[in-house]
């Protein structure tokens, strides 16, 4: 067995472990935190698949931004107590179901061997390319005007880059434009409208001393 | 550097693996924000399916996939939680069952 | 597989054993330094009692958290009130190994050696990912604890967090904009040598004194008090309103594993700070010779600006009153995250019109 099927493996059993527990764990705060250990395996597989910058940028996003997301929500909602509850719906056994069929169709469709792994290079992965008009003498005495590509070994972040404000600009932007609307969304459901007493209730200290009634509701909700 | 000794296949049975739990989890749980981790989950293993092919195919298109996945996830999140957090205002729980009211 | 270079690891060993031992010593020297500093500020004598300028009160502290008994709140949870501390140290410690601390040299043998640990070209990426790790040490600390006060300072502590993160990424770009390469060796490489301003003073080749880029400097600085939970940013721990924050129920060894971190983390993000805007090791209007006197100089030149930018971090923190934390939440989002984008508009601008 090489090193890398090494940690593969002891790497695989940890994430599945740990994400058999995110789903089993009665406390969110655990679950969240064995999510984040499932992240953080996977992290590391993708590393070792030459995805070095999308590695970093699922801990940064992921580990560093989500986890912490869900964390600051569990703990907010857990201030005040929830009432106990069943952690299993109706039709649990149902769900287990479906689970199963779904890893067995996987584990039918995906034997050992069909994709026939070449040796491994992932020079492409950190590779950029660049376009350039060349013009080609034919033997028959014409010229033409050819495409020539060529490619140059960079790292693979800036190959991730080069492609992404390349080839993917017009997906680029509009996930950007996508997180913009997914911004606005979250703050407008997420703002909480006072009621008739609660806007009763502010202070008149703290009307007199801030400039509009609107920031005034937004230092309420804060 | 690490040889690419973990196959493929290796790779796209932990993702599929990663999957069918996170799909139970989304089915059975009643908790909210574990239903929520539990998508956040699958799509991590669609992730890694997309990164163990992208290293197959020696192409980048997997890992750009990725990344704009990624972005889903977290606006996807972003929203989820907001929705949660409304919830929880609206009716003091953050059980899935509790929110059917348009169950007619 | 190539065999193993037995030299490259003994030279990779040297350099995690420097590094670590440096930044095992920051959090008892910078002890010190806070509380002579603080009695300075505040003109009263401070620590003066063990050893020759309460030198060695650090250790005698250290000495006492041993000796103390650790307690486990009834109620807190045993695991992850255990592993919380750990979890805040581990960031700290681990970032700073992409960081260049001098000059790269010819060793005897022909060999070029490197003062970084680990020279990844994703360098401030991962530096970036090892550092949104530090708040699950808090938030840990806070939930376990089982304890009002602790959790407020976890929530809080990780609001702050995800918030100045942004502002603090964000200022980072404009200088791996300039640099054209995420790694900081590049960085640090280009911030070398002079340049002349409007004809009159010749200043070295810092970011800091780029047209381009002192707000990018003024944003990463400030955010970075609030990354590290220092002074007027330290709404984790907050004394006068949240007893000591996420700490609160801690004692012993456990108290001081959040001491450390706090400390190292300081240490990092005066490293960043010096390696981003204040040129890394480069010192200023002299070139050093690539041998190991320009080495040594270097390095000295490196943890000199480390050391100042420590000191400034002492002095804010006993000069400047903690904020409301409406208003911090305000000043990150409303100004901060504003200001480091206008600066990558401009970095930009500087480039296209080959002004950088």
């Amino acid at each position: 067995m090489s090193p890398a099927l090494v940690v593969f493996l002891v790497i695989g059993t940890i994430a599945v472990a740990s994400s058999i527990l995110v789903v089993a764990m009665r406390n969110p705060v655990h679950s969240a935190l064995f999510l984040l250990l499932t992240f953080l395996c996977v992290a590391i597989l993708f590393v070792m698949k030459g995805a070095e910058f999308v590695g970093a940028v699922q801990v940064l996003v992921y580990a560093g931004g989500i986890m912490v997301l869900f964390l600051f929500v569990v703990m907010l909602i857990n201030v005040r107590h929830l009432p106990d509850e069943r952690v299993l719906s109706n039709f649990w056994k149902g769900g287990l179901l479906v689970g199963l069929a779904v890893f067995l169709l996987f584990f039918t469709m995906v034997r050992p061997g069909v994709f026939h792994d070449p040796v491994a290079s992932d020079q492409a992965l950190r590779t950029t390319y660049t376009y350039r008009h060349r013009k080609v003498h034919q033997p028959d005495g014409t010229v033409v005007r050819k495409l020539i590509r060529r490619g140059k070994v960079v790292g693979n972040s800036e190959a991730v880059g080069m492609a992404l404000y390349t080839d993917y600009l017009v997906p680029f932007e509009v996930a950007s434009l996508f997180l913009l609307v997914a911004m606005i969304g979250a703050i407008v459901i997420g703002k909480r409208e006072l009621s008739a007493i609660e806007e009763e209730n502010i202070p008149a200290y703290m009307l007199e001393r801030s400039e509009t009634e609107h920031e005034v509701k937004e230092a309420m909700s804060a | 550097m690490l040889e690419a000794v973990p196959t493929t296949e290796a790779y796209l049975m932990l993702s599929g693996t990663l999957f069918a739990i996170g799909l139970v989890g989304v089915i059975i749980r009643r908790n909210m924000i574990t239903v929520l981790m539990a998508i956040e989950l699958m799509m991590n293993a669609v992730n890694i399916n997309l990164v163990a092919f992208s290293h197959r195919f020696a192409s980048l298109e997997g890992q750009i996939f990725t990344i704009f996945i990624i972005t889903v996830a977290a606006g996807e999140a972003a929203v989820g939680l907001a929705i949660i957090i409304q919830l929880y205002r609206l009716k003091s729980t953050i059980n899935v069952d509790e929110a059917r009211e348009l169950n007619g | 597989m190539h065999g193993i270079d037995w030299v490259d690891v003994g030279l990779s060993v040297l350099k995690i054993a420097i590094v670590l031992g440096a930044m095992l010593n920051v959090t008892p020297i910078m002890v010190w330094v806070e509380r002579r500093g603080s009695a300075l500020i505040q003109d009263r004598p401070g620590p003066n009692r063990v050893g020759p300028f309460g030198l060695f009160q650090s250790f005698a502290d250290a000495f006492k958290f041993i000796l103390k008994e650790d307690m486990l709140p009834a109620k807190a949870n045993k695991i992850l009130y255990t592993i919380a501390p750990m979890f805040g140290l581990i960031p700290a410690l681990t970032t700073i190994a992409v960081v260049p601390w001098g000059r790269p040299f010819t060793l005897p043998g022909g060999r070029l050696f490197e003062p970084i640990i680990a020279n990844v070209n994703i360098g401030i990426l991962l530096i970036f990912a090892l550092a949104s790790m530090g708040v699950y040490g808090i938030v840990m600390a806070g939930w376990a604890s089982a304890n009002k006060y602790s959790l407020f300072g976890g929530i809080r502590a990780s609001a702050q967090m995800i918030s100045y993160e942004l502002s603090l990424t964000l200022a980072a770009v404009s200088v791996l904009l300039a640099a054209g390469s995420l790694s900081l060796t590049d960085v640090v490489w280009r911030q070398t040598g002079s340049f002349v301003l409007f004809n009159v003073i010749k200043l070295p080749a810092w970011n800091i004194f780029s047209p381009a880029m002192w707000m990018a400097f003024i944003v990463f600085f400030v955010s970075g008090f609030a990354e590290t939970n220092r002074m007027p940013f330290d709404f984790a721990e907050a004394d006068a309103e949240l007893v000591a924050g996420y700490h609160t129920e801690y004692s012993s060894m456990k108290f001081a594993l959040f001491f450390m971190s706090e400390y190292m983390a300081m240490a990092t993000m005066s490293a960043l700070v010096t390696t981003l805007f204040l040129g890394g090791w480069d010192i200023p209007w002299y070139t050093e010779p690539a041998t190991w006197v320009g080495f040594a100089l270097s390095v000295l030149s490196f943890v000199t600006k480390v050391s100042i930018i420590l000191f400034i971090f002492v002095w804010v923190r006993w000069t400047i009153p903690r904020l409301k934390y409406d208003l911090l939440m305000k000043l990150g989002w409303k100004v901060f995250l504003p200001m480091a984008v206008v600066n990558i508009v401009i970095v930009a601008l500087f480039i296209a019109r080959g002004w950088l």
